[in-house]
């Protein structure tokens, strides 16, 4: 008797999904170490730095009652006594237990120049603070307006304090706003900033000509390859295929700098066709530090990727069918258009889908060469990342970065289907 | 590491995993199986190499005093080694561990608020090191532990002003200049700022960090406004329009740097006429290389190197003593023996003789020489600490035009 008789006449009346429930269980419990992987180095640190694009509680837990105050305000002018005296007591706290700078950061990436003007002042509050104990006067609003105003006139402005009740916001979207090159107006909504401060959305725009110019002109000159690679005897087709990951075996760095090396001005590749006489001395052509630089080291690097998932779909399609196809009466390129193309459309898909995204995310290389168009959108999320410690900032970059590439995979999805991607 | 190297522990593994089921003496076989398959294990492991940055001394702990050191590599880095962590080790018995970096503070933030410090002591600019102090991931450093100089000069009048900050020792000034190929640039050589935009006179590519400090202020001193009014010009909208618009007059014939490498190739390949570029790179690529350049010393926007410690390092007596060894001027001229960086103390100026491995005469490539310093910036990191997230946008937003 088998245990799967004993079980069933012991218990007639279990269901069938409860008897298949304990070996589904186990083979969960084998993704079980690969579910934790995931979860542990990538879907939480990825989970907790997103949230950090939309909550933003420091400003708020650091100064809670100038927050608070803060609420009770109309925007207009400078706000009451009791804003000062509640600002004034927390300033004065904060700096003693040297927590302020962090606070004045936060406020500086709503207005700039808010860090000077909080640290300067409170500098200077904490003095008037003492001076005030010891010549026993009583530290109220009104005191505070005065000293305030009397350290830094901005204070009867509303902007330091527009600036600080934003900063205040626990659930913000201005992260984003400021993704999307939005700004606060005067009269207090947010508007689109001045021409010559836009930059974020240029720059998602760059990145996306960039990464789907670079996939189209991998697809164009992998295709033959992989082509070429999947219908040679075995012998060649490893040393054909050794060829294209010899890249992957070199660091970035180098086969950057010898992309420098080699399409500079006076690099071998201009040098060569002024000896050859090609081109006059002063009509050297501009390879590198512009957009042509990028195209060229961008398809260079990524190239592997598009080639390899082309290759294995490839080498599965039985060359039989374009020779019978050709015996049929198809002329080679109606051949390869009705019969080959269409049977290797998912390689084409994984391979391009897979250049698009790692293109994306790519900065050190068209930083390099790219000159002054050189800047794709992550740089400035690692700018933003690692130089400005926002990581509000740079959250909301990437979660746009990561909201467009999954819009196009639906898209993509629609068009293609996902179940048709093959890697072979 | 060969996978062949695993094969028998694996397999050995995977045959004892077959007898579990089988009694009695199996069990013992899968022991010795496993024991054996522990110590093949041990070497199967992704490299053999202790990971960087974790010398002998951190295993040995207790008896042998260590601790790391990030500084940016290079020549700088070995210019510090040979400079004064040579002679720290000799006289405290602490090993140190060099790591390089880039900047950033991204890591040491991840480190502190991760409660795993094994950073100690960075070398930073001042900029960062003020965002870091402002953030509290670097530790207060209290002025009195600054030893005074070889005279009994107190630290506090010692050192040049605006050299030290809250959490930062200065140990060095260095500055942004630009220098030219004498044999690539023709004609009568540049010598003021100014020269640097005037493409009539002196045509050609120039080379420039794609960042907007030192070039900004570049912009505004070549366009005469007065070294003391630059960055009041810099605040106000017209004054940031008017150094942008200077920039626009040679923005097509520039090619942007990012690594402080990249200049002396530009300039040394012929692929620029002149470059600004970080004082140092040049001093070696002139002294060390024999490249025929030349700094035009006009216009220098000087800034500050300092020393950090990050704040809750659990070798924070090792790493204040390394402070207090480094901030004597003896170890601030040491470094200046390898390379044109100036102490940043007054006592240490005169320390500074010759190259240490070519006997070239130091002090003419010095940026606090006074013959280098007649038209010279001082970097205003308050303004910078600031605005440069905004100058970064606007600055990246031109560059997109």
């Amino acid at each position: 008797m088998t245990p799967g008789e004993a079980s069933t006449s012991r218990s007639p009346a279990r269901p069938l999904w409860r008897r298949a429930l304990g070996p589904r269980l186990r083979a969960a419990g084998l993704a079980l170490p690969l579910v934790a992987f995931v979860t542990v180095t990538f879907a939480g640190p990825m989970l907790s730095l997103l949230t950090k694009s939309f909550y933003d509680p420091e400003v708020a837990d650091a100064l809670p009652e100038t927050i608070a105050a803060l609420r009770q305000w109309d925007g207009d002018g400078a706000p009451p006594d009791a804003v000062f005296a509640a600002t004034a007591r927390e300033f004065v706290a904060a700096r003693t237990e040297r927590t302020l700078g962090r606070t004045a950061n936060r406020v500086n990436r709503v207005v700039s120049g808010m860090r000077s003007v909080i640290m300067g002042g409170s500098r200077l509050m904490v003095e008037a603070a003492a001076e005030a104990e010891a010549a026993g006067v009583t530290t109220d609003g009104a005191f505070w307006r005065e000293t305030m105003i009397g350290i830094d006139a901005r204070w009867r402005t509303p902007e330091p304090w527009r600036a600080l009740r934003d900063a205040g916001q626990r659930f913000t979207a201005r992260h984003y706003l400021k993704a999307l090159d939005f700004e606060r107006g005067p009269e207090g909504g947010y508007v689109r900033q001045a021409e010559e401060w836009r930059i974020y959305v240029p720059l998602f725009w760059r990145t996306l000509k960039v990464s789907l110019g670079v996939t189209l002109l991998c697809l164009v000159i992998g295709y033959p390859i992989a082509h070429l690679i999947a219908n040679s005897p075995p012998r060649r087709a490893n040393v054909l295929l050794l060829l294209v990951l010899l890249p992957f075996w070199t660091s970035l760095l180098v086969r950057t700098t010898s992309w420098i090396v080699l399409l500079q001005n006076q690099g071998i590749v201009n040098d060569f066709l002024v000896a050859v006489g090609l081109i006059g001395d002063e009509n050297r052509i501009a390879m590198i530090y512009n957009m042509t630089g990028t195209f060229i080291a961008m398809t260079h690097v990524l190239l592997p990727f598009l080639v390899l998932p082309l290759y294995s779909v490839m080498r599965s399609i039985p060359p039989a069918y374009m020779s019978a196809a050709a015996s049929l009466g198809a002329t080679p390129l109606q051949a390869l258009r009705r019969v080959y193309w269409p049977q290797t459309l998912p390689g084409v898909g994984a391979g391009c889908l897979l250049t698009f995204i790692l293109a994306i995310g790519y900065y050190i290389t068209p930083a390099l060469v790219g000159g002054q168009s050189g800047q794709l959108i992550s740089n400035m999320i690692a700018y933003h990342v690692q130089t400005s410690l926002n990581w509000g900032l740079a959250a909301a970059l990437a979660a746009l970065l990561l909201g467009g590439v999954t819009a196009l995979y639906v898209v993509y999805d629609r068009l293609v289907g996902i179940d048709r991607l093959g890697l072979g | 590491m060969p996978l062949g190297r695993c094969a028998p522990a694996l397999a050995c593994a995977a045959r004892a995993a077959a007898r579990r089921r089988a009694p009695a003496n199996a069990r013992r076989v899968a022991g010795a199986c496993l024991l054996a398959a522990g110590g093949l294990l041990a070497g199967c492991g992704p490299s053999g190499d202790a990971p960087a940055g974790e010398a002998p001394g951190a295993a040995a702990g207790s008896q042998e005093r260590s601790l790391t050191v990030v500084s940016w590599g290079g020549s700088y880095a070995r210019a510090c080694v040979k400079g004064y962590h040579e002679a720290f080790t000799a006289e405290t018995g602490i090993e140190v561990n060099l790591a390089d970096y880039n900047g950033g503070l991204a890591q040491i933030r991840a480190q502190v608020e991760a409660g795993a410090v094994h950073w100690d002591v960075v070398d930073m600019n001042v900029s960062e090191s003020v965002t870091g102090c402002d953030e509290g991931i670097l530790e207060l450093i209290d002025p009195s532990i600054l030893p005074s100089g070889p005279n009994g000069e107190p630290a506090a009048d010692d050192f040049l002003p605006e050299t030290n900050t809250e959490c930062g020792v200065g140990t060095l000034l260095f500055s942004t200049i630009y220098a030219y190929n004498r044999e690539t640039l023709v004609g009568p050589p540049p010598t003021t700022i100014a020269d640097f935009f005037d493409l009539k006179r002196f045509p050609g590519r120039r080379g420039m960090n794609r960042r907007p400090d030192a070039n900004l202020e570049f912009a505004l001193l070549a366009d005469d406004v007065p070294k003391e009014r630059v960055y009041e010009m810099l605040s106000t909208p017209e004054g940031l329009d008017r150094a942008f618009r200077k920039l626009d007059t040679i923005k097509d014939q520039v090619v942007w740097w990012e690594a402080g490498a990249q200049p002396p190739q530009l300039l040394a390949d012929g692929e620029v006429v002149m470059s600004t570029a970080w004082n140092g790179r040049i001093f070696n690529a002139q002294v060390l290389e024999e490249q025929p350049f030349e700094i035009v010393w006009d216009g220098q926007i000087m800034d500050r190197g300092q020393l950090a410690v990050v704040a809750g390092t659990p070798k924070l007596d090792e790493a204040l003593e390394f402070m207090r060894f480094a901030a004597r001027s003896e170890s601030m001229a040491g470094v200046g023996r390898y390379i044109s960086y100036s102490p940043a103390r007054r006592s240490g100026q005169p320390l500074i003789d010759r190259q240490a491995e070519t006997g070239t005469e130091m002090w003419p490539h010095m940026p606090t020489n006074p013959e280098n310093m007649k038209n010279f910036l001082m970097a205003d990191w308050e303004w910078w600490a600031d605005h440069s997230d905004e100058m970064q946008e606007r600055f990246a937003a031109w560059l997109a035009r």
